[in-house]
């Protein structure tokens, strides 16, 4: 131990390298913390851990976190803080430190170093299994290093074993299905600014272990009684460790008030350690044991059937008179004092349990809920399975009878200033179920979740309707049954759940091969699923709608070339390969002759669209399938979950290609003549190479499949490469393309090419809720063969009236692009009483078209195609846009352009 | 998070799996089957209380497809056996003491 020096509220304060701040503080002799959050009553250290509801503090150095519980905080040198009242705030720099997460697999997880822990531990190592011990502590022996004791020396040498790995200031933060525990590490706070950089503040652990011991112990509780708040009031665990072991002596007269023997255990820690004990009041009529009868040699005076009552405070605000009721005799008494001990009997901490259904069982013999649990993959010990160790003897006891006036001071919750006044008009109310309390009194939802709340919610709801003991009537708390817990046990900062999985490595960036040219060249990227892709590419001082209309222009004029490289590419072989794409999209492939492509369409089973591409036979047996670019992984799943699950029988074999094959697209009524110049092994003319046709040339010596497919509607050649070689044959493309002015384009003007040309976009122009005939596509739902959703199309809502059709959509005013998404309705239609409008479709895509002059959209309308030049309102905010409906297809019905 | 055992991987974290609903709803010859046949098809599942055969794919492992007992009320897993093969029996009716969690 060495003294550090650190600051709390601006001030200067020493303390030994290591101890708690709550610890130093105390010892300066600092009771009175904070205010509370509501009521604004002075407020002192209650806790030892992270029951804590009072001293709050925010991290002033380092990471600026906030909401810790000083009774966790290890004191370094240049550790800054300062108090909260009751509410943190976050830090508006971004978090700097580093947190990392990790995985383990173990035979045996033990939670909870204490007695019970370190027992079990030991006993799965004797079995030969590998053992992981977590504890949220800063050193081993849990309740012993509060009495400042060591292990017993046979557990010491457990700490030595080579199976074990021992984990402290480790909370255990969830346990889940199948013995699955989240703990998070605290790595770095502790050695202040000697922490070294590179060490990770918070570490994740993600542990699966055969076997779990649950062993976390428990909290000491408070009683119920009027102005229980004040400084100088706390636990008597605490407060008699905080005497006896870190060496606080700032108490002078001491008041110990107690259900069970630990009272008479702290009670006499306090004497040792030189505080004057005014006397122990207890609750019970008559103790006997070994902490008894030393209390008694001590001369400690002990006054059976008393409760304290009240308390007074002096111009401090923190504790001086202590008012005692005799229970039997109805009388009151005041003792001075500076230390109100309390003991109210143990909580073990059930939380771990509950999380994963299991049920907390009541035990008056304990005065508290247990679990006893021993299966093969889980069991707990220590005093959560019931095992106090001592000679107890506890009552059922949470606080004595109060009147309106005492009740409205005596506080349940200390986070969330909550009284038995509130609790008594919560159940006055009517509600009865502790749920509906906690919801309605805010009781248990502050920061520390009810740790100490808890148990006296439980115990005041019994306490208004008797509680039931010794045969006596009323209310027991198994009647009342404990809160539900669920993770995470203590707060977890968002920045440890992140991990290093943030920034630019929160999500895998997807690049083409040709990303660097873009790069260069200048390009705007828009993220379509983790794929980057070039949006438009401004020249210097162009407008984003600038760019657009000359990289239109250049493609439906000269000659523009796009990376397609992200399409979704499946390459499909077996026997069986044409038979399974029969049955997977509307139209026919099996008759597709080799060289050929076709545009497919595929619906989900109910006959809903669900994604689209062209598929290129390559061979007899062998296809080239491509997908949207962000359905490539659920299409392939697709696939194979119908191969797999339904037809097993049949031969057929998919693979993804999409990153081993490059895709340029060559667009433009110029776009033969300047591929004449690269591509000169095969006769790109249309006759020789028609529409929906795909050959295999080469370029520079490298083998390129080249298909005419047009997404624009224009004359258009998609090369397909291999993706090594991408780069290459489009910088070669560029150089040649530079007497045709060239233009390469983004994906906004393919947006805007693909609808003039009425070509939907799966996903934007359709939503999972449309059919090809709701597209207006009947013209590629076969009749002559079975694909999956075609017995959709035969149920009677799909063949109803109403159903919202693909339509264009032209705005009166041609210069006004309608937003996408906007609502369509009626002309003239007026909102209901609840002054809503009802709509009769909505605007999927829309633009201005260079080649049409004007604005234009596509929308989903109900019945649209029989609405055929009807005038429609677009209602945006205060303002209608007038807009005439027509057919989705704008330019070049005719498709003469494509050849 | 449950801890799935893939008949090819062995048990792997549930993030690796995509879930596939009950198992053993078949796709049959869909033109012999009336409208509320198929709608009962594509939208109605037996969602009990207690075990369940269930679909599971690794997605993020081997890529395969298999079926799963699971309790849908404790969250235990029973055997997992491949499509088109004979389904173990079911681990058993959930009682008070059935869990073992």
């Amino acid at each position: 131990m060495s003294e550090i020096s650190f600051s709390f509220d601006d001030k200067d304060y020493k303390g030994q390298h290591g101890e708690p701040m709550a610890a130093a503080l105390l010892r300066s002799g600092l009771l009175s913390i904070t205010n509370s959050t509501y009521h604004g009553r002075p407020r002192g250290i209650v806790g030892l851990g992270v029951e804590e509801p009072n001293a709050l503090v925010q991290l002033v150095s380092g990471t600026m976190e906030s909401m810790l519980p000083a009774t966790i905080i290890e004191v370094a040198e240049g550790l800054a803080a300062r108090s909260l009242t009751g509410i943190g705030a976050l830090p508006r720099d971004p978090e700097e430190a580093r947190y990392d997460k990790t995985n383990r697999y173990v035979d045996t997880l033990v939670i909870g170093a204490g007695l019970a822990g370190f027992t079990a531990a030991a006993e799965h190592l004797r079995e030969g299994r590998e053992v992981l011990l977590i504890d949220d502590q800063p050193g081993p022996g849990g309740h012993l290093r509060h009495l400042g004791q060591e292990l017993p020396a046979a557990l010491q040498d457990v700490l030595a074993h080579e199976n074990l790995t021992y984990l402290c200031r480790c909370t255990a933060t969830g346990l889940y299905d199948q013995n699955y525990v989240v703990a998070i590490e605290r790595r770095s706070d502790h050695l202040g600014s000697s922490a070294p950089a590179t060490r990770s503040r918070i570490r994740v652990w993600h542990i699966r272990a055969e076997q779990i011991v649950l062993a976390p112990g428990a909290f000491q509780r408070p009683l119920i009684f009027a102005n229980n708040d004040r400084p100088g009031i706390m636990l008597s665990h605490a407060a008699a460790t905080y005497v006896a072991v870190h060496g606080v002596r700032i108490f002078t007269r001491a008041v110990i008030m107690t259900i069970d023997n630990q009272g008479y255990r702290d009670a006499l820690r306090l004497h040792h350690a030189g505080v004057q004990v005014e006397a122990i009041y207890d609750v019970r009529s008559g103790a006997g044991g070994d902490s008894v009868d030393a209390a008694r040699e001590a001369g400690i005076p002990i006054r059976f059937r008393a409760a304290v009552l009240d308390t007074i405070a002096n111009v401090a605000g923190t504790l001086q008179t202590v008012v005692i009721q005799d229970i039997d005799r109805n009388e009151t008494f005041q003792t001075d004092a500076d230390l109100l001990a309390i003991s109210g009997g143990w909580t073990p901490i059930v939380d771990l349990a509950t999380h994963i259904g299991i049920k907390p069982i009541w035990s008056a013999e304990h005065a508290a809920f247990l679990v006893s649990h021993a299966t093969d993959k889980l069991r707990t010990a220590g005093m959560l399975a019931g095992d106090f160790g001592a000679d107890d003897d506890p009552s059922v006891f949470f606080g004595p009878e109060l009147n309106p006036e005492q009740a409205s001071h005596a506080y349940i919750d200390l986070q969330r200033d909550t009284t038995l006044h509130d609790l008594r008009r919560a159940v006055g109310a009517g509600l009865n179920s502790i749920e509906h309390i906690k919801r309605y009194t805010t009781i248990g939802t502050a920061h520390d979740q009810g740790k100490t709340s808890g148990m006296l919610t439980i115990g005041a709801i019994c306490q208004l309707n008797g509680v039931a003991q010794d045969g006596k009537p009323g209310l027991s708390p198994a009647d009342v049954g404990t809160l539900s817990f669920r993770p995470p046990y203590v707060p977890v900062p968002f920045a440890a759940l992140a991990g290093r999985e943030r920034g630019p490595l929160s999500d895998p960036i997807r690049i083409t091969p040709l990303h660097q040219w873009h790069v260069e060249a200048g390009a705007v990227f828009e993220g379509v699923g983790q794929w980057k892709r070039p949006w438009y590419f401004p020249k210097p001082g162009e407008s984003m709608d600038e760019a657009v209309r000359r990289e239109c222009a250049a493609a439906r004029q000269g000659a523009a070339v796009m990376d397609a490289s992200t399409l979704g590419k499946i390459d499909i072989k077996g026997p069986d390969a044409g038979i399974f794409l029969d049955r997977i999209y509307t139209n026919i492939f099996s008759t597709l002759p080799e060289g050929q492509c076709r545009y497919g369409l595929m619906c989900k089973a109910d006959g809903m669209v669900f994604d689209d591409g062209v598929t290129t036979r390559l061979g007899k047996n062998h296809f080239l399938m491509t997908t949207t670019t962000g359905g490539a992984a659920r299409v392939l799943a697709w696939l194979e979950e119908w191969l797999q699950t339904e037809w097993p029988g049949l031969k057929v074999y998919c693979t993804s290609v999409t990153e081993h094959i490059s895709t340029i697209a060559l667009v433009g009524p110029k776009s033969r003549q300047l591929l004449r110049e690269l591509v000169t092994d095969i006769d790109l003319s249309k006759e020789a190479f028609p529409f929906m046709h795909s050959r295999s040339a080469t370029i520079d010596g490298l083998p390129v499949r080249i298909a005419r497919i047009s997404f624009s509607g224009e004359l258009a050649f998609e090369i397909n490469i291999d993706w090594g070689h991408a780069l290459h044959i489009w910088k070669r493309l560029w150089t040649l393309g530079h007497p045709y002015n060239l233009t390469a384009y983004g994906t906004e003007t393919m947006h805007v090419l693909r609808a003039e040309k009425g070509y939907v976009i799966i996903g934007q122009d359709t939503d999972g809720t449309q059919t090809p005939y709701d597209l207006n596509m009947s013209w590629i739902v076969s009749r002559k063969k079975e694909f999956i959703g075609k017995r959709s199309f035969q149920l009677p809502y799909l063949k109803a009236t109403g159903r919202q059709q693909l339509v264009g959509l032209l705005p009166e005013n041609g210069e006004e692009v309608i937003p996408e998404g906007a609502y369509i309705t009626l002309i003239g239609a007026q909102p209901n009483e609840q002054g809503k409008t009802s709509h009769i479709g909505f605007v999927t895509s829309s633009y201005y078209s260079p080649e049409l002059g004007r604005a234009f959209a596509l929308a989903l309308v109900a019945d649209g195609l029989e609405r055929m030049r009807e005038v429609v309102a677009v209602p945006i905010g205060k303002k209608i846009i007038r807009a005439t409906i027509c057919d989705a297809v704008f330019i070049d019905k005719e498709n003469i352009r494509r050849d | 998070m449950l801890y799935i055992p893939c008949p090819h991987c062995g048990p792997r974290n549930e993030t690796e799996f995509h879930y596939g609903a009950e198992a053993g709803v078949a796709y049959s010859d869909t033109n012999a089957l009336t409208d509320t046949e198929w709608a009962k098809y594509l939208h109605i599942r037996a969602n009990p209380k207690g075990w369940l055969a269930e679909r599971w794919v690794h997605f993020a492992g081997c890529g395969r497809w298999f079926n799963l007992w699971r309790n849908t009320i404790t969250h235990e897993i029973g055997p997992a056996y491949l499509p088109f093969t004979t389904q173990p029996k079911s681990p058993g009716i959930i009682g008070k003491e059935g869990s073992n969690l």
